[in-house]
């Protein structure tokens, strides 16, 4: 029995239908809206590779089913910034080559990102509990807090002034 | 020539390369000496790896050979054909080549436009001509790019959004899973496939032998129906499939194809000489990529085309005719980037799914996606090892004797046109099973790889006890032999030096006369302000690792800083690196840093456990891998070479990390681990 679902991903309202009602957000961001850039790692969220925003919380969309985020705030990577666009973080990543095979990348941007958009103070600390669940095989770990430091560093002194 | 270059597009110059994007770099780095020979800005030039259509024969992207090899190849070949370009241009113009340069593309005479560019010239050109390696390596003056640390071409797509195998989408695209057996050794007794075939979105569902797989018009849709499979499924295990997990032990006692090497001579033990032995051991490890694997497959007007993320796209090709029973020629393989590649893993598994399943919806292309457990499960692991060493120690601090002894299941069971090595090859019916391996030693051969120490030694005699019998599939991971057995070298070479009262370092570089080799170790330790024979037990300490890889690639040394309570925290890595040639010198720190983590992460970590036939580590909970508030801070230097070509270094801190930890671990516990992974079981087990 296929149900309709309401949601707004990346500012942008659209409907979809699915035949199982459990189904996970990551297949319709990847399957019915063409958005690839939320990754498929372990479905189990283990592995933070499917990580959005919700309502400019980090979630694990292989976890969220489509009906708990109905009428709710979905970013994704390809919302948050572009090539030509870029978001700090995703420059950040840029300049500090933060990334080897780059699967892992965008999830971890997202977390990061929830990190950013918040008043806190910038710390190492805070980043490394945020990406608590979120793996990176290649080793670019140092790289990639790195770059989120100096952008939240960045941004926070931008907001400062 | 035209293998390699291709100038048919004005204004872009296509290099082709059969080596193609793991996540190291390559294809910039490709692209960066395209642009240096043939004198055009980055922007000019266009990779294209990994087609059968297009790409020269290159085998594998592995063996850290892309740059030392590939590149080198698609360097001279660059070279040749810029020297054939401006030779046709002096011609067309009728006039000296010695007057004529290059400027973003532009051929100039005396310094002014002539009117002509590559485009117009490359038509003339006889692109059939060979390559000969004759032409040198002139001054590339502005276009000089190598040495350059270029931004990643690729990465600025992966990061916003989609860029890899798994990301493909063609018109038509069914998606499809397949149900793997539970276990090594299991058979389909029966299957039900009514729930299955009940299920919205079932476009097929395919049998042949133990060899399950669905398709469905939506992803999602697969999934649940898979899970309808599995629940129909019914199998019969193998109560008694015989693997013994305790490696140590067992790797020993199984039968073996023994090949040896001997150099020098050792009569007897003199007055005051040291004698040391001791047995390392190394669980099979997992690949682990944060993607699983992932392939794409469509059958249309008996042509198969299969897109797919493994290593080598000729020898797959091969594997798929000698399987499917069709022409090579009817087949088109293309690489699409994957996750981390850090060898043989389900890639070339996962593309003759796809192949399969394609046959069996013709017309429609078909995506087959792994799940995590499945690529846990049933990728080919890192083969388990057993490293015993002896060695005999004189007097004067010189090494007179080292015989070591190497247990080790195949390090290379790819697949080719020579043996199909394909999973779903082996279950389906009639099975294509995995090959033989006593006739054929070449699939152990990595296990011996680096065994041969780099230090100065009257005597050494390095055996290798090959192993067919291991009944689990063991293939190319990253070093293949050589992480074992530099972590054993070096764990030994600290069990030496302690016997003979002598600092780590001072040991290593009495023994050594490579003076690249005692350069990488001299400034590592100078990085990490190595302090000798520094205290032991105190619960944290230095310690050092070193290997030349192979034995002829790059020469690494690291000191790693580690702090011992119940678990192993590595604080911080020191490393020194002697890579030769270096292209992209960010893109080689990016690799050394990445083999660090990873190998740290092996070492402390990571270990494949098995429940009588069936892998039981089949998530991230189960095989946990290095995490962000674990990893290191890592420092890289890279030392000035004497050496005038690139030097492999995607394999080369692996061996020395993981030696650097445990010799760390050693002298903080004083108490040595020789069994990895160093758990805190271990470490708890070896102070009772």
């Amino acid at each position: 029995m296929s149900t309709k679902h309401r949601l707004i991903v990346n500012e942008k309202a659209c409907e979809v239908v699915v035949d199982h009602y459990d189904t996970p957000l990551l297949y319709v961001l990847r399957g019915d809206l063409g958005l690839k850039g939320t990754r498929f790692g372990c479905g189990d969220g283990q592995c933070g590779s499917c990580t959005i925003l919700l309502d400019g919380r980090a979630g694990k969309s292989c976890e969220l089913p489509i009906w708990s985020v109905e009428g709710k705030s979905i970013t994704t990577i390809e919302g948050l910034g572009t090539i030509e666009h870029p978001h700090p973080i995703q420059q950040a990543i840029l300049d500090f080559q933060a990334g080897q095979c780059g699967y892992c990348l965008p999830g971890i941007i997202m977390a990061a990102a929830e990190l950013i958009q918040s008043e806190q103070r910038p710390s190492r600390d805070k980043i490394v509990a945020k990406l608590a669940s979120n793996l990176c095989r290649c080793g670019a770990h140092g790289r990639i807090l790195n770059a989120i430091e100096a952008a939240w560093r960045k941004a926070a002194q931008g907001a400062g002034e | 020539m035209g293998d390699w270059v291709d100038f048919s597009v004005a204004g872009v110059v296509r290099a082709f390369t059969a080596k193609v994007e793991l996540g190291q770099g390559i294809v910039t780095t490709m692209a960066q000496i395209a642009a240096e020979e043939l004198r055009l800005p980055l922007s000019r030039i266009v990779v294209v790896s990994g087609d059968t259509r297009v790409s020269p024969n290159e085998s594998y992207t592995a063996g850290s050979m892309s740059v030392e090899v590939g590149g080198m190849a698609l360097r001279i070949a660059c070279g040749e054909v810029r020297e054939a370009i401006i030779a046709k241009a002096a011609q067309m113009l009728a006039t000296d080549a010695s007057r004529l340069t290059v400027e973003d593309g532009a051929i100039l005479l005396d310094g002014s436009p002539s009117g002509i560019d590559y485009w117009k010239v490359a038509p003339a050109i006889d692109w059939e001509r060979r390559i000969t390696a004759a032409a040198p390596f002139g001054d590339p003056g502005d276009a000089a790019q190598i040495g350059r640390s270029v931004a990643r071409l690729d990465l600025p797509r992966k990061i916003t959004g989609g860029g890899f195998i798994q990301d493909l989408e063609l018109p038509g695209m069914v998606h499809a899973r397949v149900l793997r057996p539970p276990s090594n050794g299991a058979h389909l007794e029966a299957l039900d496939v009514s729930a299955a075939a009940l299920m919205p979105g079932v476009v097929k569902i395919w049998r042949s032998g133990d060899f399950v797989g669905v398709c469905c018009a939506q992803e999602y849709q697969a999934i649940k129906a898979l899970e309808a499979l599995r629940a129909g499924a019914k199998w019969i295990e193998d109560e008694n499939y015989p693997i013994n997990q305790n490696w140590a032990h067992s790797l020993p006692g199984m039968r073996s194809i023994d090949s040896e090497s001997e150099h020098g001579s050792f009569s007897a033990l003199e007055d005051g000489a040291i004698r040391v032995s001791a047995t390392y051991s190394k669980p099979p490890l997992a690949h682990a990529a944060m993607g699983p694997s992932c392939a794409v497959a469509c059958y249309e007007n008996a042509n198969l085309t299969v897109w797919t993320h493994s290593q080598g796209v000729f020898p797959l090709r091969a594997a798929l005719a000698g399987t499917l029973k069709i022409d090579e020629e009817s087949i088109t393989v293309i690489h699409v980037p994957g996750a981390g590649c850090y060898g043989h893993n389900g890639a070339d598994d996962a593309a003759l799914d796809a192949a399969l399943l394609a046959r069996e919806v013709p017309s429609r292309p078909v995506r087959v996606q792994w799940m995590r457990e499945d690529e846990l499960a049933w990728s080919p692991f890192g083969s388990p090892m057993v490293v015993k060493l002896e060695g005999v120690v004189t007097p004067e601090r010189k090494i007179a004797d080292w015989s070591t002894e190497i247990w080790s299941a195949p390090h290379g069971r790819r697949p080719s046109g020579r043996a199909t090595n394909l999973l779903g090859a082996a279950h389906m019916d009639p099975p294509v099973p995995f090959p033989e391996l006593h006739e054929d030693l070449r699939g152990f051969a990595g296990g011996s790889r680096n065994s041969e120490p780099s230090y100065e030694m009257t005597h050494r005699k390095i055996v290798l006890h090959s192993l067919p019998d291991l009944p689990f599939r063991t293939s190319a991971l990253r070093t293949l032999g050589g992480y074992a057995n530099v972590f054993a070298t070096e764990s030994f070479m600290d069990e030496l030096a302690l016997a003979v009262g002598m600092d780590s370092l001072e040991f290593r570089l009495r023994n050594l006369t490579d003076l690249r080799a005692r350069r990488v170790l001299e400034t590592a330790a100078g990085m990490a302000r190595w302090r000798a024979n520094s205290g032991r037990g105190k619960g944290s300490a230095a310690g050092l690792g070193f290997c030349r890889y192979k034995n002829t690639a790059a020469y690494v040394a690291v000191v790693a800083e580690v702090e011992v309570n119940k678990d192993v925290r590595v604080r911080k890595v020191y490393c020194a690196v002697d890579a030769g040639l270096v292209i992209n010198p960010d893109g080689v720190i990016n690799q050394i840093e990445g083999g660090i983590i990873q190998s740290i992460s092996w070492t402390l970590k990571e270990q494949v456990v098995f429940d009588r036939g069936r892998v039981v580590t089949r998530s991230w909970e189960d095989y946990p891998i290095l995490r962000f508030n674990e990893v290191p801070v890592v420092e890289v230097k890279l030392v000035e070479s004497t050496e005038s070509a690139p030097l492999g270094v995607g394999e080369a801190a692996h061996g020395p990390a993981a030696a650097a930890v445990a010799n760390a671990v050693s002298r903080a516990l004083d108490c040595r681990i020789r069994d990895l992974p160093i758990t805190r079981e271990r470490i708890i087990a070896s102070l009772g």
